[in-house]
């Protein structure tokens, strides 16, 4: 097992959002989350992200046999989570490529692998470039500066693809993005996947994984898991929406 | 009228080294036990005759002084500043304080200085990285403890390209003319509150003369120490660039841990030739203060140069990490035609250090462009303010400034102000400012975390990313050190 939560819980400026939430995910397999507005999505992937707006009030989380919830934010990327922000951040005046070097050789030093120099690291970020088909120029550039909505959301992706993490939380990655876009980024992840890396796709719409077809479909409603199932439970909600489910949960 | 102190005096240290403890974000903070030379407490006419006396100045200095202490006497200390101090009381300060060296006389030679070298002084320099022993060094250091230089290294190499490299008492003694034609030339005595009291109680500085064609091949530095408490340090430093001439000057400063205020007065006056061009950086790291800026120093320091021939060109760079409260507007007057004058600032303030600092840019001759980038940022409970001028006057046709002031605040208890004045008198000048404030924000750190980056190397990266312009403009070593002296001011500032 990479991820195991545990009736997690947690709250916001004294807002209870997770109300017990449990979610079990294995290495290789892609797990959507989805769930009308405010149901916790995002909540849920700033948590395992570490971000300490939110405060866990109850349950587990164990990442590759430990602790999660122990770790600071950046101890968390090194062990291999990942989270691509629905607003990735502008950084002025620091390029993407000391910024990425940076990160990759934290990651690296957790690893116990020495760092990749300047003519190293080019070399490597070269390969990912091509590997998404990506333009060359963005290492260039700095973070996110006059990046548009879509080129925010590749970055993110080629961020990933850089550090090569265990765990990939995309936090409604596909929000603000034209098709175009979205295919870049949903063939991006389909390049990421392997049997090692697992995925969980935050998102609100099935446009992204009509093109990433996750292996489990969760629905989260209120702070919980209230339905689970397989890709075809994503057309089950195109057709129906939320409510359906929501009403067999409330009823029950 | 002077005392002779040995201040090995341990309870004196025990307390300095408390407040050492409680201040380890300052490296720089120690104190050197040398045998010195202190005047008493206390500021009159028999203090500006006893310094003058005891640098074995000629006349015309000595009138110099007076007539500067008659007039400073007739001012009142300005306030306008950004920055909330008490008056301070020139009586509790001592106006001349040296280490004594057994080997020279009360006027020293350099030679004598080299070999009088107080050992516990030149450790101090050692460890705080200035080669002042240093043969292999590609810089030329002027290396000035509290109120006399100590130590002026390559001098014979570049007196050999006519490059007159010594410190400003040396100058007096020495090259008489030289300091008579230009002192007070560009910075007079009655400019302001702090240079008429520079020009009664002048302590040390550096004197750099590069003669006519002379590309000056390394860089020229003085390093500035405070060591003794309660001393005010008054460095006079005077560079003239001859026609043709080019130098690059760093000038980096520290002192020790103390509980009091210390106060610097400098005036620094450059003189640009035709066709010449003078670089001159700063690495300003003086002691901050404690948590409360309490005992820091208060830097009060007049730099302005004059571009005087056509094509000539005086860039100021500035790193300001220290200090307590900063006071400080290195200018540029652009009086030959063509003339070119830049500011670069990196302004960085924690804690509750004040800074107010920025430029003038005074355009006279035709033609003539000016630069200013200025990066404030603030952290703590600090207040940063660029305060700066542009101003035109009627025969600067074609005269044309760019202004850009960025402020960056970490945290949410400080303060960034921009006070730019804009005065133009010629219609065919073209004028531009950009000024922009930022916040380093939670996100921008929990963005960096979660791709592995630690919150401290996370705060760097992004403050050198906001100063980059300006530090690209600083010589390499300086560049480096002014990125370090920036994340160790910056330490536990976010949390």
């Amino acid at each position: 097992m990479l991820l195991k939560v545990e009736n997690l819980q947690a709250q916001i400026d004294e807002k209870q959002i997770l109300k017990g939430l449990n979610i079990e995910v294995k290495p290789g397999e892609v797990h959507a989350i989805m769930g009308p507005n405010g149901s916790g999505k995002s909540t849920f992937a700033n948590v395992l992200a570490g971000r300490d707006d939110y405060e866990v009030t109850e349950g587990n989380v164990e990442f590759d046999g430990e602790d999660l919830l122990e770790m600071d934010p950046e101890e968390r990327a090194r062990k291999g989570v990942f989270l691509a922000f629905q607003y990735p951040v502008e950084i002025p005046g620091v390029s993407n490529k000391l910024f990425m070097q940076t990160a990759v050789n934290a990651v690296r030093e957790e690893k116990g692998l020495p760092a990749l120099d300047m003519f190293d690291f080019d070399e490597y970020a070269q390969a990912k470039i091509d590997l998404l088909g990506m333009s060359a120029d963005l290492l260039e550039r700095s973070v996110n500066v006059g990046f548009s909505g879509g080129e925010k959301k590749r970055n993110d992706i080629f961020q990933m693809a850089l550090l090569e993490p265990k765990l990939c939380i995309l936090d409604e990655t596909d929000s603000g993005l034209d098709i175009d876009a979205l295919r870049v980024v949903a063939n991006g992840v389909n390049a990421l996947r392997s049997e090692a890396r697992s995925f969980i796709v935050v998102t609100h719409y099935q446009r992204l994984l009509d093109y990433i077809k996750p292996d489990h479909v969760h629905v989260l409603f209120n702070g919980k898991i209230v339905k689970s199932g397989g890709f075809e439970l994503v057309h089950e909600l195109e057709e129906n929406g939320y409510d359906n489910i929501i009403q067999q949960y409330l009823g029950e | 009228m002077s005392e002779v102190q040995n201040n090995a005096e341990l309870t004196q240290y025990q307390e300095i080294n408390d407040l050492l403890s409680k201040n380890k974000h300052y490296k720089e903070g120690f104190v050197t036990t040398a045998n010195v030379e202190t005047f008493e407490k206390g500021l009159n006419e028999t203090v500006v005759r006893a310094i003058s006396a005891k640098k074995n100045e000629p006349q015309w200095m000595l009138d110099f002084r007076l007539k500067a202490f008659e007039h400073w006497k007739s001012l009142e200390e300005p306030h306008w500043a950004k920055a909330v101090y008490e008056p301070l009381d020139y009586q509790d300060y001592s106006y001349y304080s040296a280490p004594e060296c057994s080997a020279c006389g009360d006027a020293c030679g350099t030679e004598a200085q080299q070999e009088g070298i107080d050992p516990e002084v030149a450790k101090a320099f050692a460890a705080l990285g200035v080669p002042i022993e240093d043969e292999n060094s590609n810089v030329a250091v002027d290396a000035i403890f509290d109120s006399i230089s100590v130590s002026t290294t390559k001098r014979e190499e570049l007196a050999k390209l006519g490059i007159i490299f010594c410190s400003f008492s040396e100058a007096v003694q020495d090259y008489p003319e030289l300091v008579q034609k230009y002192l007070g030339t560009v910075v007079p005595y009655h400019d302001n509150y702090f240079a008429a009291l520079n020009s009664a109680v002048a302590s040390d500085g550096t004197f750099v003369y590069i003669p006519e064609g002379v590309r000056s091949p390394i860089d020229l530095s003085t390093y500035f120490r405070i060591n003794e408490a309660k001393t005010g340090q008054f460095e006079r430093t005077i560079l003239i660039a001859d026609k043709g001439s080019y130098v690059s000057y760093l000038e980096g400063c520290s002192a020790p841990v103390r509980d009091t205020y210390q106060l610097h007065a400098a005036v620094v006056e450059v003189i640009v030739h035709e066709d010449a061009e003078v670089k001159y950086s700063t690495v300003q790291n003086w002691y901050p203060g404690d948590e409360d800026c309490e005992g820091g120093i208060l830097n009060f320091v007049t730099k302005r140069g004059i571009c005087e021939g056509k094509n000539s060109k005086l860039s100021w760079t500035q790193a300001e990490t220290g200090s307590a409260i900063t006071w400080k507007y290195p200018s540029c007057v652009l009086k030959g035609d063509n003339s070119i004058g830049e500011f670069y600032s990196v302004a960085l303030t924690n804690r509750r250090q004040q800074a107010d600092t920025g430029t003038k840019m005074i355009h006279i001759g035709k033609n003539t462009r000016s630069t200013i980038i200025s990066k404030g940022l603030s952290a703590g409970k600090s207040d940063n303010t660029y305060r700066g001028m542009v101003k035109i006057t009627p025969t600067a046709e074609g005269a044309r400034n760019f202004t850009q002031c960025d402020s960056m605040l970490i945290g949410d208890q400080c303060g960034a102000h921009t006070f730019p004045y804009i005065e133009v008198e010629n219609s065919t000048a073209q004028i531009e400012h950009e000024a922009t404030t930022s916040r380093i924000g939670e996100d921008q750190l929990f963005y960096c975390q979660q791709r592995g980056i630690s919150e401290q190397d996370a705060i760097s990266m992004i403050v050198n990313g906001f100063c980059k312009e300006v530090f690209s403009e600083l010589p390499l070593e300086f560049a480096q050190e002014a990125e370090e002296l920036l994340a160790i001011s910056l330490e536990g500032s976010v949390g």
